[in-house]
């Protein structure tokens, strides 16, 4: 029987229920010390003087690292310490101390002198006429005919005049494009819906704070760091670190949480690691919870205006969009764009505008945050959507059925094809799962003091990419070592993702053993553990490196006991054929006999170099299978959650329950049924915290930021999500990957958030309050007719 | 005043650094890294300070052994853990009481080891997650009970939420998906593993009732 499809019980698991698991911070070494940052007190200034000489005379205290001995990126790149800080929090110096209060206490003897610049935390501040901007050398990037450039962008008095009629202010874009004639379909709408619409930023809080230890032995960096990506680190922290890759270790095996905040390594690694070889001792940077609401990434915001046309049946004849996106000080995310292009891939319209500028503000640093663009999108939208269907006498579901596509539809401005979509037999799963039928007509229902609120949130998002390379060996115990250079985030794909190779060979479970999350394993180049990439990429990568172990396991029984290769089969750790039959055990001894491409000493050409470093340090153990994905990928690889919510808000406290939740997937073949329903839910459950309480809240005046913990940004409890929640999933192979698999870990958050977002728009009748998050008070103002409590476009707060 | 027209107004102006600090300052919410380390008071005496911060040699009963250790006055329960007894099965992943990874049970009741001044447990039964599985390595119905529904993503919640579970199970035999949430609540996790969560605390209280 097939691995694919069964639960199992991760190989991890043990480890993690008896504490034995190792998180970063859980590693010592002989005569570690401690560090400690210098943070900025001010979202935008220059060091004009540091004195560190009291610092430095403390007892106890060995060694301050300063921003000119840590490798500066070009802008708008960001530096893991600047003495140029561009938010509030930003590290400006780290101390190394024998105890981390003596740091700390060092940290406070440090005299500094900065000079306020001027700094702006709302990207429409920075775009009016004599608006600040958040870096000295501009307010937004573009990528134009002369490559990547810093600009600084300003609109015109008259572009801010339409908020006084209620409007986003839209001067010129930096990004635009269309498809079709825009104006004619919009000539075709018998119904159309416009709004302003503001989603907020939000911090990724993974539950582990990005802590670190490093120390050097013989010219050589052993890191061990919390990543969602173990080789993709190690070659980042390796360039980041000007080092060979050969002199740097890279351990992270447990990873405890990210969600796109630790994709590849953080900068602040490479605080640990330069420190530790500047004072020759090993270092542990602790990160406090304060600190990664800093330095741990956020999810960019968006103020935003929709124009949406919808024939009588609901069919979606137009769509214009314009994003301003609030994107921090470094970098260039594109979840704007990305939220273009999938706001035409879930709708279909006949024509669509996009356009869009992103704004750098004195805000913490954004990055991808699970489902980025898309998260933010379908939650401003999907509410829309049901005011038309409203509006128009549609049944809700149907509209979305009407509008998703199908494995033929095009999309985006380069009009590209999907790999397959069958969104319409998620939702049917989905409806049925949840009881649509049924539960539809709660709508509206009063009990008490509470109105029922039933929600759809239809969510897309890539979900998987190729070319990556599997690395298997069979060794003569046995066993199946299945080398993994991706990340152990807890989606359980460091094991699920072996299965495939597992199948193409008949081995059970219990004859595998995984190898992952310490780069002196020999890790092959792997995807990163981010965009839904590796239950794609990785399944289709160890089902190519199967079938060369197949082979050579079949050429290797052949030589041994006679015959044909192809009339050997491999079942039960067995290779049987017409000349009888050897154990893997006995075919892995035989291999390590003849060498050549058997053991891995003559390997494929078209592997990755880190693949052949690898390959060549396991050689000579055992019968080895290496391979580059090269399967056939044409199209675009996208997965879909459903989400189908039931909430009861109380008329007067503004109030929400979320009493009920049904996520239905189409992600291809399912890989592990109860990790997916783990990934939707868990997805899902983030995408709740988005859509009811997960905000930032920062002085205007000040530019410092207020909801700097747990407690103040909010992300749900076990007491804010339904007692029990249901998943379902469409189950239709994906037909670009040889064994049917796509990646799930970025929809179910925008569908959660959707559900939720649609769900309160139904329970307050109708009425679409364009903004996230629904906090109880923007709810209650509304209930009472109140002004809400923020204006328009205001964000941050 | 448009939501727009409140920040450009006041970030044109410049600020001094002296006028900066003073606004900060009200806000209260000035940076400090040391902010989140117990420090001795200011307003101590020299010998005073030098008498708060010696370590002092205690005894712990953790996991049903006694351990001897130095502390600090300051130090936490989650700190002598984590840094003096080699227990890193704890976990830190807000040091405030907000998130619940650190929790641990103290004479049958569950704590916020960060919360809790190690000076104040020493005559107390402290008991972390290593100290659930029997010596001869069966783990306790609770883990086994996570293990067998797959339960935890990241899990770096998931010490916290066991030992709330223990506690739970301990206290409660028959309790319902409600109770256990009630229960549980105390406990954070950002995978937003919830469901698989609550399935694993049920059938945890349905492994325990069959080991009394």
């Amino acid at each position: 029987m097939a691995l694919i499809g069964q639960d199992i019980s991760p190989p991890d698991l043990v480890a993690k229920v008896t504490g034995r698991a190792k998180y970063a911070e859980d590693f010592r070494a002989e005569g570690m010390v401690f560090a400690k940052l210098l943070l900025s007190p001010m979202p935008h200034a220059r060091v004009r003087k540091i004195d560190v000489s009291r610092a430095l005379a403390m007892e106890g205290v060995l060694g301050i690292l300063r921003a000119d001995e840590v490798p500066q990126a070009d802008a708008p790149g960001e530096s893991a310490l600047t003495d140029e800080p561009k938010y509030v929090g930003e590290p400006i110096l780290a101390v190394a101390a024998i105890t981390e209060t003596i740091a700390a206490d060092a940290i406070e003897a440090i005299d500094i002198d900065l000079e306020p610049l001027p700094f702006t935390i709302d990207p429409l501040a920075s775009l009016a006429p004599g608006g600040p901007n958040a870096r000295l050398e501009g307010n937004t990037l573009t990528f134009g005919e002369r490559g990547r450039e810093l600009k600084s962008v300003k609109w015109t008095s008259s572009d801010f005049e339409s908020l006084s009629e209620g409007r986003l202010p839209m001067g010129e874009p930096t990004d635009e494009w269309s498809h079709g004639d825009l104006d004619s379909a919009f000539d075709d709408a018998d119904h159309v819906v416009e709004d302003t619409i503001i989603h907020q930023s939000l911090t990724h809080h993974p539950m582990e704070p990005r802590s670190s230890m490093a120390y050097w032995d013989n010219g050589k960096c052993y890191l061990y760091a919390s990543t969602q990506s173990t080789q993709r680190a190690h070659a980042g922290t390796a360039n980041q670190l000007d080092l060979d890759p050969s002199d740097l270790v890279f351990v992270g095996q447990y990873c405890g949480g990210g969600f796109g905040s630790k994709i590849a390594g953080s900068p602040i690694n490479s605080i640990t690691a330069l420190l530790a070889k500047k004072i020759q001792r090993p270092v542990m940077l602790r990160i406090t919870r304060y600190e990664e609401n800093y330095i741990g990434r956020g999810r960019p915001g968006f103020q935003s205006w929709v124009r949406m046309g919808f024939r009588k049946d609901g069919k979606i004849t137009a769509i214009d969009l314009y994003i301003i996106q609030d994107h921090g000080p470094y970098g260039r995310s594109g979840d704007y764009n990305t939220a273009g292009a999938i706001t035409d891939l879930m709708y279909q319209p006949d024509a669509m505008r996009f356009r869009g500028i992103t704004i750098y503000t004195n805000t913490p640093p954004r990055a991808a945050m699970r489902g980025p663009g898309g998260a933010q999108i379908v939650a401003m939208l999907e509410p829309l959507v049901d005011k038309a269907a409203r509006e128009l006498g549609i049944d809700r579901l149907a509209i979305r059925r009407m509008n998703v596509p199908d494995s033929d539809s095009r999309f985006g401005p380069n009009r590209g094809q999907l790999t397959g979509a069958f969104v319409r037999e998620a939702i049917d799963a989905g409806a049925d799962k949840f009881g649509w039928a049924e539960k539809s007509q709660l709508s509206g229902q009063r009990n008490g003091t509470k109105v029922t609120g039933v929600g759809i949130g239809v969510s897309p998002y890539v979900g998987g990419s190729s070319g990556f390379d599997g690395l298997l060996v069979i060794r003569p115990d046995g066993k199946l070592y299945i080398h993994h250079g991706i990340g152990n985030l807890g989606t359980h794909s460091m094991a699920d993702c072996g299965r495939a190779a597992a199948d193409v060979l008949g081995l059970e479970w219990e004859d595998c053993q995984v190898i992952w999350g310490d780069t002196s394993q020999n890790l092959p180049y792997s995807s990163v553990q981010a965009g839904s990439q590796t239950a794609h990429a990785h399944t289709r990568a160890n089902h190519a490196a199967g079938l060369d172990l197949k082979q050579k396991l079949q050429e290797i029984a052949a030589a041994t006991l006679g015959g044909s290769a192809n009339s050997y089969r491999t079942s039960r750790g067995r290779v049987s054929g017409p000349g009888g039959s050897i154990s893997f055990a006995q075919a892995a001894q035989r291999a390590i006999e003849l060498g050549g491409k058997y053991s891995g000493e003559v390997l494929p050409d078209d592997i990755n170099q880190v693949t052949t470093a690898s390959a060549t340090a396991l050689s000579g153990q055992g019968v080895m299978g290496v391979a580059k994905d090269n399967f056939s990928h044409d199209g675009s690889t996208y997965s879909w959650v459903i989400g189908f919510a039931v909430v009861e808000l109380d008329v007067e406290t503004g109030d929400v329950q979320i009493v009920d939740y049904t996520g239905s997937a189409d992600c291809g073949v399912v890989l592990h049924p109860r990790s997916l329903g783990a990934q939707i839910h868990g997805g899902s459950v983030q995408g709740f915290g988005q859509a009811r309480s997960q905000k930032w809240v920062l002085d205007p005046k000040w530019g410092v930021p207020f909801s700097h913990r747990l407690y103040t940004a909010r992300p749900p409890g076990i007491l804010d999500v339904p007692l029990k929640m249901e998943w379902a999933a469409a189950g239709v192979p994906d037909p670009e990957n040889p064994v049917g698999i796509k990646g799930i870990g970025e929809p179910p958050v925008g569908a959660g958030s959707a559900a939720v977002t649609s769900a309160i728009a139904d329970a307050l009748g109708g009425k679409c309050l364009c903004r996230t998050p629904l906090t109880t008070d923007v709810i209650l103002a509304e209930l009472q007719g109140r002004q809400p409590p923020h204006q328009l476009t205001e964000i941050h707060i | 005043m448009s939501g727009v027209e409140t920040p450009v107004a006041s970030t044109t102006s410049g600020h001094s650094r002296r006028t900066f600090i003073k606004g900060v300052v009200a806000t209260g919410a000035a940076v400090s890294s040391s902010n989140y380390l117990f420090r001795a008071s200011e307003g101590l005496s020299a010998s005073e300070r030098v008498r708060s911060t010696l370590p002092q040699l205690v005894t712990l009963s953790v996991n049903g052994q006694s351990r001897s250790v130095d502390i600090l006055p300051q130090e936490t329960l989650a700190m002598t853990l984590r840094y003096k007894l080699g227990l890193t099965g704890t976990k830190l992943g807000c040091d405030r009481a907000e998130c619940g990874a650190c929790t641990v049970i103290i004479d049958g009741v569950t704590h916020y080891s960060c919360s809790v001044l190690t000076k104040t447990v020493r005559d107390r039964a402290i008991t972390t997650i290593e100290g659930l599985e029997s010596p001869d390595g069966t783990l306790h119905p609770v883990q086994q009970a996570v293990v067998d529904e797959g339960g935890f993503q990241c899990a770096f919640c998931a010490p916290g939420f066991i030992m709330s579970m223990v506690a739970l199970t301990n206290d409660h035999s028959n309790p319902t998906r409600e109770e256990a949430a009630q229960a549980l609540s105390g406990n954070l996790c950002r995978c937003g593993d919830y469901n698989k969560i609550l399935n694993s605390a049920m059938r945890a209280a349905e492994y325990a009732r069959r080991t009394v």
